[in-house]
């Protein structure tokens, strides 16, 4: 997949920050106002796929390899499996909110508050983000056969 | 509620172009159509998570579409329908409504929420005590990550499956290459 021209590749740079700006809001501040990490992860891996698309893959492959994203993926669902069970090592059962109920209560409507929610949503958001990339650089690398002599 | 059956109105007809229209890019455009009025729907119902949710993921999906089918040089839909089978699906989808149409005649009216008709219904407690229980100001975000975190888990376990799936099966270099003398 090739890159487009100099207008896009510029203002395409410019832009990637603003939307990874905006992912990690949605992300951060899921427990306060609409979003989460499943629309949070969506808009970060959007924002790698312009990369993608404005550069070509073999620059956004270098930027963020197939290895690097998997192991995101793994560490995201990792460290959500890791907050389940601390909350059976803290509270009493499986997926407690131990920190709301213990440790943090934090106050309502501000960003430390709702306990293990946020964790929760940044790991979500992690996951989502890395999954949906290696779906589009996959998707991007396999060619039909007929068709590899021509790209 | 009409503006909710406007919308509808313009889904049907988005959705009918994308299959009767012979041009690849004009189909993978009225898919995206159908995405856009359901997320300006989900908002007229007052659901704005969803929404944003709707409104990414159709994008993204319409980049995917558009970048897996028309590199590829395909632009027309070839082949002529098989009249038996469209007579078999046709006769199936009208026994289906006329057999669900009796079900949907006990549901309450387009637009309002269903969980309200009987009175120990758990969304009540929900939004009474959601914000005591967990802190969270988003009702939508406790119930999704504390009080119904195990579907939360399951949802999470279904995407990690699938996406490993697509990366084991789309790989780029070919069995016999890999299959080349360990020792």
């Amino acid at each position: 997949m090739k890159g487009m021209t100099v207008i896009v590749k510029t203002i395409a740079s410019w832009i990637k920050i603003l939307i990874v700006v905006f992912g990690v809001y949605i992300i951060l501040f899921g427990h306060i106002t609409p979003g989460g990490g499943f629309a949070g992860g969506v808009i970060l891996a959007s924002s790698y796929v312009l990369l993608m698309l404005a550069y070509g893959r073999d620059f956004a492959e270098e930027y963020m390899p197939l290895a690097v994203a998997s192991k995101l993926d793994c560490l995201g669902a990792f460290i959500f499996i890791l907050i389940a069970l601390l909350g059976l090592v803290f509270g009493g059962c499986f997926f407690v909110n131990f920190l709301y109920q213990e440790f943090l209560p934090g106050q309502d409507l501000k960003l430390v508050s709702a306990g293990t929610i946020p964790m929760s949503n940044i790991a979500i958001g992690l996951k989502v983000a890395a999954s949906l990339f290696l779906v589009v650089l996959t998707l991007s690398v396999f060619k039909i056969d007929n068709k590899e002599q021509d790209k | 509620m009409e503006i909710l059956y406007i919308l509808l109105l313009l889904m049907i007809i988005a959705a009918i172009i994308a299959v009767e229209t012979k041009n690849l890019l004009s189909s993978v455009i009225c898919i995206g159509a159908v995405g856009f009025f359901c997320s300006v729907m989900f908002l007229f119902l007052k659901a704005p998570d969803i929404a944003i949710t709707q409104i990414v993921v159709e994008v993204l999906c319409l980049i995917i579409l558009i970048r897996s089918t028309i590199s590829r040089d395909l632009v027309l839909i070839s082949g002529n329908r098989d009249f038996f089978g469209t007579v078999v699906s046709i006769v199936v989808i009208l026994v289906i409504l006329l057999g669900g149409l009796n079900i949907l005649m006990t549901l309450p009216d387009f637009g309002t929420p269903a969980f309200t008709i009987n009175e120990n219904s758990p969304s009540q407690t929900y939004i009474d005590k959601g914000l005591k229980d967990t802190g969270a100001a988003n009702i939508v975000s406790s119930v999704i990550l504390d009080y119904r975190a195990y579907d939360t888990l399951g949802e999470a376990t279904v995407l990690f499956t699938s996406i490993i799936g697509a990366v084991v099966i789309l790989r780029k270099k070919s069995r016999k290459d890999l299959e080349e003398p360990d020792e």
